[in-house]
């Protein structure tokens, strides 16, 4: 397939999209789907038999508000999109009847989700454009709204050189967690020497509470294999590889449809759009390891071995998989490539702070009202984030933290609500921006009680290479659990916070120096807690189960000691 | 008789005459016998015979000519491999910090009692393994459980416990039409 003819195609599913008087879309995401997001689809089969030429049933992506799915948009021709929230069967075909067939059409007003409501106008949806708006399972569909336009235009009118330059210029960094500049990254993988180089995307994520790239690859996957495709023009590979989770059948199904589909219109595979550039995309499933989403472990699962980090240098971008230079970027950076090359790194460079460009997806979870996917510019602060967004606490509560970056992150009090969202100021905080997660947590969450739930998670998911992360982790993970039942002394908290700075400092990979960060920074922030557990044997929150009386305990040794003297 | 005949060229390929190896075989040639691809082989033979026995990693090591203890070392490092059988029903329980907020370690506590099951075990009667996971990915219906592959969300710890009880007492019922299909 060629420029015209990729024009041609666009065109052709537009005119076939006017047709139907109604689009009805319906997210078919793994979290609508566990709602029963199928069964509206059975439900309206045979009604909408009937109207073919009238009506079209889309299942789309994510649509953001996973919290109350299954969604629902009816879009009318020349209407605006309406939008239904916890669509059960019966409400479906109300709808059908009432809105969609009805000669006045009237919207059911109580479960209709405002335009206008905060939800949606605080977000800014670049990477997520298509998510909720097309059939990630037809190429058409994605194609009509631009797709693999960009790369079309990146393989005739740039050279590799100007694509990384366009990436600079944009300020795009990597949306991993790190927030390393991806320009530079290509271009220090462009000018590795080699014969042979990889592209690879890290989908391998483990972080608790997070599922940003999970919606990605499921509700638009032809963007993630565009960014991929482009990146290996960039860089002069000829393979990519995508490294999913095997926790994630559907994106895992998805993408193996989408990579077909491309492959036979010649969007992907040899002579891509009958260039001299040749790309084939391989699928990779993890095998649950959290360490795997390091870069280093990655490489290794991918080659078959067990993911076990290695020292670097050398970086991936001059030995990585097989030895050969290899760029790694995360699924959600390569959904940025697209829009930077169709519309400029100056109109990227737009969005966002001074030093953080763009926007960025958040996976906003926990005790909020609107639980769900959001994307933001950066910049924006927090409080907008789960105040307005998120439609702020569950009546009753108030709002205590919000955890981001999962186990190497750590928590943001209320007295810091007003910071701007970017990777600078979270680290100033002693968290970090991650991959995006983002946990908000009320009065009823006790923070000691958090940090030893990550360390928890730490512990187990330590590889087990390096010393400082193997035992390290039991050992914080041992004396957390001291603190929570409420048998620790002030010793163990000196000892606890010694042995946070040690394993920080002296561990092989990030996984390691991480992971006293959920500690440090609860300590931090609340340090009352943890001294309340320690000194009154209470749990500030209620959450611990403080039944024993440890202070007896020890009266007892000391008891038995004495007769012993 | 076409069974028999099939049988027989198993047998050529794997002496147990398991025609569950074929699938593996097919993997393996998919793969092209390739070392690096031993993660994807594990994955075929994890679906195809639930878990991985000792027998099948050295037909895998022997297969891809890697030595036994590197198949072993991969196998075991992995969490989504099993080298025990699992129950007739799975139950997940996902322990993802959103859900561990929501209180989703209630619910883990309140299968343990009913079932007297550790996390990661298999009750002795073969009907149910509870297993804890590190988040799903459904987040926004915090706390997710997830019954033999379907997921349910914002579940309280009763109503969980209420599913796992209709699901194990479904399970006989399953076992009758296993049966049935069977002798059929």
């Amino acid at each position: 397939m060629n420029r015209p003819e990729l024009q041609a195609m666009a065109e052709q599913e537009l005119e076939r999209q006017k047709k139907f008087r109604c689009r009805v879309m319906c997210c078919t995401s793994t979290a609508c789907v566990s709602s029963g997001a199928n069964s509206l689809y059975e439900t309206l089969k045979p009604k909408l038999e009937k109207l073919k030429e009238d009506v079209e049933f889309v299942p789309t992506g994510c649509m953001g508000l996973c919290g109350r799915g299954p969604l629902m948009t009816v879009q009318l021709q020349g209407q605006e999109p309406v939008i239904y929230e916890n669509v059960t069967p019966e409400l479906a075909l109300e709808i059908l009847d009432k809105h969609i067939l009805a000669h006045k059409p009237t919207p059911i007003k109580d479960k209709v989700l405002p335009n206008d409501w905060p939800f949606f106008t605080k977000q800014t949806r670049v990477v997520l454009a298509n998510s909720g708006a097309v059939d990630p399972e037809r190429l058409e569909d994605y194609v009509s709204r631009g797709g693999y336009s960009a790369l079309a235009h990146a393989l005739r009118e740039m050279t590799p050189r100007d694509v990384c330059h366009e990436l600079i210029d944009s300020g795009l960094r990597g949306r991993g967690g790190a927030g390393f500049p991806t320009g530079l990254k290509w271009n220090m993988v462009r000018k590795a020497a080699g014969d042979r180089k990889y592209v690879v995307a890290n989908g391998d994520e483990g972080d608790p509470g997070a599922y940003m790239d999970r919606t990605l690859m499921e509700s638009d996957p032809h963007r993630v294999l565009e960014g991929m495709a482009i990146a290996g023009y960039a860089v002069g590979a000829e393979q990519g590889y995508v490294y999913v989770r095997g926790e994630y059948p559907l994106a895992i199904k998805r993408l193996e449809k989408a990579i077909r589909a491309a492959e036979r219109k010649g969007l992907l595979g040899s002579r891509v759009m009958e260039s001299g550039f040749n790309f084939r995309i391989d699928i990779r499933i993890g095998a649950g390891a959290f360490v795997c989403g390091e870069e280093t472990a990655l490489m290794a699962s991918i080659m078959g071995k067990r993911g076990q980090p290695v020292i670097r240098p050398p970086y991936p971008a001059e030995s990585g998989l097989w030895g050969c230079p290899t760029l790694i970027n995360n699924v959600e950076t390569y959904g940025n490539i697209t829009p930077i090359i169709n519309q400029g790194a100056a109109w990227y460079s737009q969005i966002g702070t001074a030093k953080s460009k763009g926007t960025k997806i958040f996976a906003l979870t926990g005790n909020v009202i609107n639980s769900g996917l959001i994307e933001v510019p950066m910049g924006i602060t927090l409080r907008e984030i789960v105040f307005d967004i998120g439609g702020g606490m569950v009546p009753g509560r108030t709002y205590k933290a919000a955890q981001t970056g999962g186990p190497s992150g750590g928590c943001i009090p209320t007295e810091h609500l007003d910071t701007p969202v970017d990777y600078e100021s979270l680290k100033a905080l002693g968290s970090m921006m991650g991959s995006g997660g983002l946990i908000v947590m009320d009065n009823t969450t006790c923070m000691p009680n958090i940090a030893k739930f990550f360390m928890e998670f730490c512990m187990d998911e330590s590889c087990g290479k390096c010393v400082p992360c193997r035992v390290g982790t039991m050992q914080m993970h041992r004396l957390l659990e001291h603190i929570t039942n409420g048998s620790a002394t002030e010793d163990d908290l000196k000892r606890l916070e010694e042995l946070c700075l040690l394993v920080r400092d002296t561990s092989l990979c990030g996984l390691g120096n991480s992971s006293p960060n959920p500690i440090l920074s609860t300590l931090r922030y609340f340090r009352h807690e943890y001294e309340a557990h320690i000194r009154e044997h209470k749990c500030l929150a209620g959450e611990c189960n403080i039944t024993e009386v440890p202070v007896l305990e020890l009266a007892e040794i000391k008891h038995k000691t004495v007769e012993v003297s | 008789m076409p069974a028999t005949q099939e049988k027989k060229e198993v047998a050529k390929e794997h002496p147990s005459g398991d025609p569950r190896f074929k699938m593996i075989d097919r993997a393996l040639k998919r793969c092209h016998y390739q070392q690096d691809s031993l993660i994807e082989v594990l994955h075929t033979a994890q679906e195809t015979f639930g878990y991985l026995t000792e027998d099948l990693l050295i037909y895998v090591a022997q297969q891809l000519k890697l030595p036994p203890s590197w198949v072993y070392g991969v196998a075991t490092f992995y969490h989504f491999f099993s080298m025990k059988p699992q129950g007739e029903h799975t139950c997940v329980v996902c322990l993802g910090t959103a859900c561990y907020v929501k209180r989703a370690g209630e619910v883990v506590n309140l299968i343990k009692a009913e079932f007297s099951l550790e996390p990661g075990k298999t009750t002795a009667d073969g009907q149910l393994s509870l297993v804890t996971a590190r988040c799903v990915g459904s987040c926004g219906l915090a706390p997710v459980v997830v019954l033999d592959g379907t997921i349910v969300g914002k579940e309280t710890p009763e109503q969980s416990l209420e599913r796992v009880k209709k699901l194990v007492k479904s399970g006989s019922g399953s076992e009758a039409k296993l049966q049935e299909a069977k002798t059929s």
